[in-house]
């Protein structure tokens, strides 16, 4: 697995998110603004469930035989005019996009929003070439003027409040600081329009392949991507090689589902699907479709580990997650953010690197509820920890400053292990630990939790912005074996108020 | 009578023993029989959720060996996240169909009480009152891994003198997460603030949930914030004890 140099600092990260008011201004609603979105996609469909089991099921279809979908894919593709590349890593797709520029002679390229762009960091590998990328989604331009990442896969500028935007376009574009949202798109827009006519090349990404007519489809809302794909001489196409479906029929199921669960619409203004080239004079002269692993078929291997891949990038599961919701996109370090960054980004680019991120969760378990291709987010999850904490076993792939803690994690766990095999033990342990709170509390006094924390990290960690729950002076086990549990009969309780309300074992 | 065997969870046994006895008094207010067997430790679920497969590995075959033996028909515990766990068990055994029975078998026989009174017994109303305000936090596990969406609400619905107070976000995680709440404790924190600020807007007199880590966690930042406002138990509020 590629380890990349530095481990990205999730905690930090967070830390400084949570002390950051003008991002936690940006997110306040976030959780309502999913809720509602929520709310009207269950309402605008009477058949979600069974359309998420058959997104699934293609999906599962799809990823089962890649291979062959994908050479299909390729052969319809270029039967219909296109160009097929393939990229095994980052470096030879960027490579093979920057010889592209130089083909056609493209100094200028309009870019529409693809994430893949953004996970191969094409724009810095545009610009070292002499090739100037424009961001022509207006989330997307905004972050390049404002030199940032993407904080969310579908609201790429979230993190940023309206205010901030206004002062930035102000500082960049000259326009008036009271600006109202209309004024700074109509400023963008002025500035992007002619940038579509001069630039020879326009890169898009692709939300799906269809392996049966080689066609690529397009989702999105500005009509920038229609353009970027239509203008330019050229169209280069940046696709996954999970995007692929199998057949055309299939993308019914995804236009349901795609749209309401990444924006809450029952359809994106614009469906572009692209198969080849137009009729001469129309449209670009050559398309050009990349198909990139990057890491992607490592997620194939193991059956748990290849529902990954059936993601489509709705973002639904960031805008549920609490996590996401408090620290949003950039604490992540990656291009991916939320539960399924979390789950991508240490298997696209290394445990080591990522072996803070599948711990960024409480298990709540709310992604796996609203994505719409369920993936069972949490099982992987702990899939990655368990792989994580056996690396760590050994040493191998963690970061050296991260190897003490995880060192103590390991005999913590196990002495654990031991403490709870046997009752006896367990006994000894919480009894002792009964004493050491007695002892504790007649030494320290009432904030005897908060004190022992200099000496135990956790307890430490806990207390920080907790009290403690004391032990009870006695436990259950205790109470039950001398006979301490009032036994309140069933003669003297069940007498009145009951009632059966169904038969047993049915649910309502 | 149906038959139970207690599966009280290492919190309910060592922080919150009244939760315990209001669970037994529960159930035989439902008409069960009522076993504990001492034997009993940790079903292993700190240790799964950290990524210890081996260590919970090791639990879960204790676990299940303990209650394969048991004779009671039923396994019932007052915590969501802990029959989760045993829900879980057979992923510990991937390659050995053997265990993975077993586990699929004993996880069968194991409910979460609130689950087991209405799915189970077909029981909403146990007769109980309480006077007050009330505010439910369906626990996540309960919630989503046992697919509990309306069982607590209905059996606190039942009770007599309680008035269900309806939370802007009812589904919203507390923020404890296990061993994410000292992993990253900022974070888990910054949750629980939310939730008590959606808690304390509805001014309810109780907050109760099924889980005792997550009141554990709810009750631990409320008082840090200096709120009075009580917590307890479902089965605390069933039993009519809230003397905790």
């Amino acid at each position: 697995m590629i380890e990349s140099s530095a481990a990205i600092p999730f905690a930090d990260n967070a830390h400084e998110a949570l002390a950051d008011p003008q991002l936690q201004s940006a997110l306040t609603g976030l959780a309502a603004v999913s809720r509602e979105r929520r709310r009207l996609v269950l309402a605008s469909t009477n058949d979600w469930e069974s359309l998420r089991d058959r997104a699934r099921a293609i999906k599962d279809e799809a990823l089962s035989h890649l291979d062959r979908y994908l050479a299909d894919f390729a052969d319809h593709a270029e039967a219909a005019g296109a160009t097929v590349h393939w990229a095994s890593t980052a470096d030879e797709a960027r490579a093979i996009v920057i010889a592209l520029a130089r083909q056609y002679d493209a100094t200028t390229v309009v870019k529409s929003k693809s994430m893949l762009s953004e996970e191969l960091e094409l724009n810095h590998a545009l610009e070292a070439a002499g090739i100037s990328p424009i961001e022509t989604d207006l989330g997307e331009w905004i972050l390049q003027l404002a030199h940032e990442a993407p904080s969310h896969i579908v609201v790429p500028a979230i993190h940023k409040t309206h205010a901030e935007i206004a002062r930035l376009f102000t500082a960049t574009l000259g326009t008036p600081p009271d600006a109202d949202a209309a004024m700074l798109t109509a400023a963008a827009r002025r500035i992007l329009r002619p940038a579509f006519a001069q630039a020879r090349m326009g890169i898009s990404g692709v939300n799906f392949g269809i392996a049966e007519t080689g066609s690529i489809v397009i989702l999105e809302n500005e009509g920038n991507a229609r353009l970027s794909t239509s203008v330019p001489r050229v169209h280069v196409a940046l696709m996954g090689i999970e995007k692929i479906i199998p057949r055309f029929a299939d993308l019914d199921v995804f236009l349901k589902l795609l749209p309401r669960s990444g924006t809450g619409q029952r359809l994106t203004v614009y469906q572009s699907i692209l198969t080849g080239l137009a009729t001469p004079g129309e449209g670009p002269e050559a398309l050009h479709i990349v198909i990139v692993d990057n890491g992607r078929s490592r997620m194939l291997a193991h059956p748990i580990t290849r529902q990954s891949l059936a993601c489509i990038r709705c973002g639904a599961c960031l805008n549920v997650c609490p996590v996401y919701q408090q620290v949003g996109g950039h604490a992540y370090g990656s291009v991916y953010p939320g539960p399924i960054g979390a789950v991508i980004t240490p298997q696209l680019n290394g445990l080591g690197h990522a072996a803070q991120l599948p711990y960024a969760s409480s298990l709540c378990g709310a992604c796996r509820d609203v994505c719409p291709v369920k993936i069972d987010i949490p099982a992987l999850l702990l899939h990655l920890r368990a792989q994580i904490a056996d690396s760590a076993a050994t040493s191998t792939s963690m970061q050296a400053n991260d190897v003490p803690s995880h060192v103590i994690e390991r005999l913590s766990f196990t002495l654990f292990r031991w403490t709870m095999r046997a009752p006896w033990a367990y006994r000894a342990a919480t009894g002792a630990a009964r004493l050491g709170q007695r002892v504790a509390r007649a030494v320290l006094g009432p904030r005897w939790a908060q004190r022992l924390g200099v000496i135990a990290p956790p307890l430490r960690q806990w207390t920080a912005g907790r009290e403690l729950r004391p032990l009870a002076s006695r436990s259950f086990r205790d109470m039950w074996m001398r006979h301490e549990v009032p036994n309140v009969t069933a003669s003297t309780s069940e007498t009145e108020g009951q009632t059966r309300t169904s038969t047993p074992g049915s649910r309502s | 009578m149906p038959q139970v065997s207690l599966f009280i969870t290492c919190l309910v046994d060592q922080l919150w023993p009244t939760v315990g006895v209001a669970t037994v008094d529960v159930l035989r207010r439902a008409g069960c029989s009522v076993n504990f067997n001492p034997g009993q430790t940790c079903c292993g679920q700190p240790a799964f959720n950290t990524g210890y497969r081996n260590d919970a590995r090791a639990l879960a075959e204790r676990w299940i060996e303990l209650y394969e033996a048991d004779p009671a028909e039923w396994i019932v515990s007052p915590s969501g996240s802990c029959v989760a766990m045993v829900r879980h068990f057979e992923e510990l055994f991937p390659d050995d169909a053997g265990w993975r029975d077993r586990a699929r078998r004993v996880a069968q026989r194991t409910h979460e009480l609130a689950g087991f009174l209405v799915n189970v017994l077909g029981i909403t109303d146990l007769g109980a009152s309480f006077n007050g305000k009330v505010v439910w936090h369906n626990a996540c596990h309960a919630l989503r891994d046992l697919d509990q969406r309306t069982e607590g609400e209905r059996l606190l619905r039942a009770v007599r003198g309680a008035e269900l107070l309806s939370l802007d976000n009812p589904e919203g995680c507390c923020g404890f997460g296990g061993t994410f709440s000292v992993k990253y404790a900022d974070i888990s924190v910054a949750i629980a603030d939310k939730k008590i600020d959606d808690i304390q807007s509805v001014e309810p007199d109780v907050l109760v949930s099924g889980d005792v880590s997550c009141l554990m966690h709810l009750s631990g930042r409320l008082a840090r914030r200096g709120s009075p406002l009580r917590v307890a138990h479902l089965a605390e509020i069933l039993a009519g004890r809230l003397d905790d």
